[in-house]
């Protein structure tokens, strides 16, 4: 089966500044494709890009099989958008609002079940102007998917949310998945990238660092174990950098911090149990994706690198 | 695969429901807005009213054919109607759209930012309608001023006034760089305006030199093709074609260089 979108060598600058230096990414039916990176990598310009909002000036870019900039008006039929800076005129209702954008499409969504979806009901008769951020931002979640879309773009879903409405709103993306719809998501929460995402396209400034499943991404960036503890007794470091296994021993107060490999947490307990010392407050943290989106792109990749 | 759509979708059922339905939603704003019916309708209606007592005003006025100062108003009147919608009511709300991304957003959707554009055009327009109904009724069933003579002629003057004012709003909204800027160009152009209409002196009034160029101004073309109405003929070919002009250059000057972000 063709992918449902296929960016090749995209590449965008707007006047000296280049937003997006070479991106290539392949997305499948089906799929949630998550896009993250930090602020500035060229996450936004990359999928405007996709949705046709922006000429590149390089690159090519198939949606639906579709080009997004001279295939428009079908492209449009096909494709939710919900923009991170979206907006309404403000004297707009909330189901105003829906049953116009419903309006624009060949076969909607019914629009009372999204709004009810995203907890929008109280506020079907509420201005736009008089809604809280995250409201707006559960409206234009909703304006996103009102066309039945195939393909859906979501920049930055679930910024502003609080954690119940953000649960809610996985949940409900989970749900139009199920129905088959193809959605690429643009998001800052790891939590969400590792719930919702089947694969993710790393960007750090304008370029794909790596493409993987949030468990490979996490493997791929190799981070050491953290091991913390306090020791039952006064113990020396060097018990425990003699190791082979651990590649460090630091003291904050009473408590010992160890990094090591996969095998430090055995190497470390076997040595404290052979001198009768008791590991109190134990805490292991393993890498999270978090802390592989900080190692992969707290260091630029290298020159020629691609 | 639910991806590969094979059916076209039924295009043109959609597309004239879409667009009823944003002339709709525009329509609601404007009215929602207030500019429009307060400052285009409410306001000008008080000042006929409140003019319409003065007995002083029920002189005919030097060089008017025999229309009364009050009986210039009533045109006057559907000028300043226009002229509120053209420089304060469309700009304001278009720009404003421009700079929200709501323009932006509609470029997401199969409907397309233009269509926005028509149905705020339309909604002014028929505010438009509604005023120049309502003041010619009250100033006729109030104070006994009676319909334009010509008709069919006043009725072209008018589309043609509107149609040029409604160019002009559009052409203020294609080169203002965001919603203030659109709003202060609308004030400054609101008063010189409504001078060379004759709100405050008559053009029959003014100084020679100042009564050449009211001719030419669109509010000026507007008001003489409007007292040839009220008189019974049919307005001569300077002021339509003057209003005509502005009409066709400010809207071609205003869809080359429309800004949609
Ligand atoms: N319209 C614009 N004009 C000029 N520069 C821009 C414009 N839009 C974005 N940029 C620049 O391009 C770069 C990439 O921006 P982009 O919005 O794509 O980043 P992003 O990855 O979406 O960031 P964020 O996580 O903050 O949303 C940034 O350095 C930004 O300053
Ligand atoms: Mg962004």
């Amino acid at each position: 089966m063709p992918p449902v979108i296929e960016v090749r060598n995209l590449h965008k600058r707007y006047d000296d500044k280049i937003a997006v230096d070479d991106v290539s990414l392949t997305v499948q039916a089906g799929e949630i494709f998550g896009i993250l990176g930090p602020n500035g990598a060229g996450k936004t310009t990359t999928v405007e890009c996709i949705e046709g909002l922006r000429v590149p000036d390089r690159g090519e870019i198939r949606v639906l099989g579709l080009d997004p900039l001279h295939d428009r008006a079908e492209l449009t039929r096909r494709l939710g958008v919900q923009l991170q800076a979206g907006h309404l005129p403000d004297r707009l209702q909330v189901a105003e609002a829906l049953e116009l954008y419903s309006s624009f499409y060949p076969e909607p969504a019914d629009w009372r079940a999204l709004l009810d979806g995203l907890g929008l009901t109280d506020k079907a008769k509420t201005r736009y102007a008089k809604l809280s951020g995250g409201q707006k931002q559960r409206l234009s979640i909703a304006l996103a998917l009102i066309g039945s879309p195939k393909v859906a773009i979501l920049d930055e879903l679930t910024t502003g949310l609080d954690p119940q409405a953000r649960r809610d709103t996985w949940d409900l993306i989970e749900g139009v998945r199920s129905r088959g719809v193809t959605i690429v998501l643009v998001t800052h929460f790891m939590e969400e990238a590792e719930r919702l995402c089947d694969r993710l396209a790393l960007i750090d400034a304008g370029r794909v660092v790596m493409v993987d499943t949030p468990t490979g991404l996490t493997e791929r960036a190799r981070i050491e174990q953290r091991i913390q503890f306090r020791p039952s007794r006064p113990m020396d470091d060097h018990l425990l950098t003699s190791l082979p296994d651990v590649s460090s021993v630091t003291r904050r107060g009473e408590l010992v911090i160890v990094t090591g490999n996969d095998n430090a947490l055995n190497a470390v307990t076997g040595v404290l149990a052979r001198n009768q010392i008791v590991a109190e407050r134990l805490r292991v943290e393993q890498a999270s994706l978090e802390d592989a989106f900080v190692r992969l792109t707290g260091r630029r990749p290298e020159p020629g690198h691609r | 695969m639910s991806a590969l759509r094979t059916a076209p979708p039924p295009v043109t059922a959609e597309r004239s429901s879409a667009t009823w339905r944003l002339i709709k939603a525009e329509s609601t704003l404007c009215v929602r807005d207030k500019v429009g019916p307060l400052w285009g309708i409410g306001f000008p209606l008080i000042l006929l009213i409140v003019l319409g007592s003065v007995s002083d005003l029920r002189e005919p006025v030097a060089d008017a054919g025999g229309l009364t100062y009050f009986d210039l108003y009533v045109p006057v009147l559907i000028l300043f109607n226009l002229a509120i919608l053209a420089t304060a009511s469309l700009p304001t709300t278009l720009a404003g759209y421009r700079e929200n991304g709501v323009l932006r957003r509609m470029r997401t959707t199969p409907v397309g930012p233009a269509r926005v554009l028509a149905a705020q055009l339309v909604a002014n327009f028929v505010i438009a309608v509604v005023a120049m109904v309502l003041f010619i009724a009250v100033a006729g069933l109030g104070f006994g001023v009676g319909l334009p003579k010509h008709l069919p002629g006043f009725a072209l003057a008018w589309l043609l006034a509107a149609a040029a004012l409604l160019a002009i709003g559009l052409l203020i909204t294609a080169l203002a760089p965001g919603r203030g800027a659109a709003t202060a160009i609308g004030t400054v152009l609101f008063f010189p305006m409504m001078f060379f209409a004759g709100l405050w002196v008559p053009i029959s009034q003014m100084p020679p030199l100042l009564r050449n160029i009211a001719h030419y101004t669109p509010l000026g073309a507007g008001m003489g093709a409007f007292q040839d109405a009220y008189l019974g003929h049919f307005p001569s070919a300077v002021p339509l074609l003057t209003l005509a002009a502005y009409a066709v250059a400010c809207a071609f000057v205003a869809v080359r260089w429309f800004r949609w972000e």
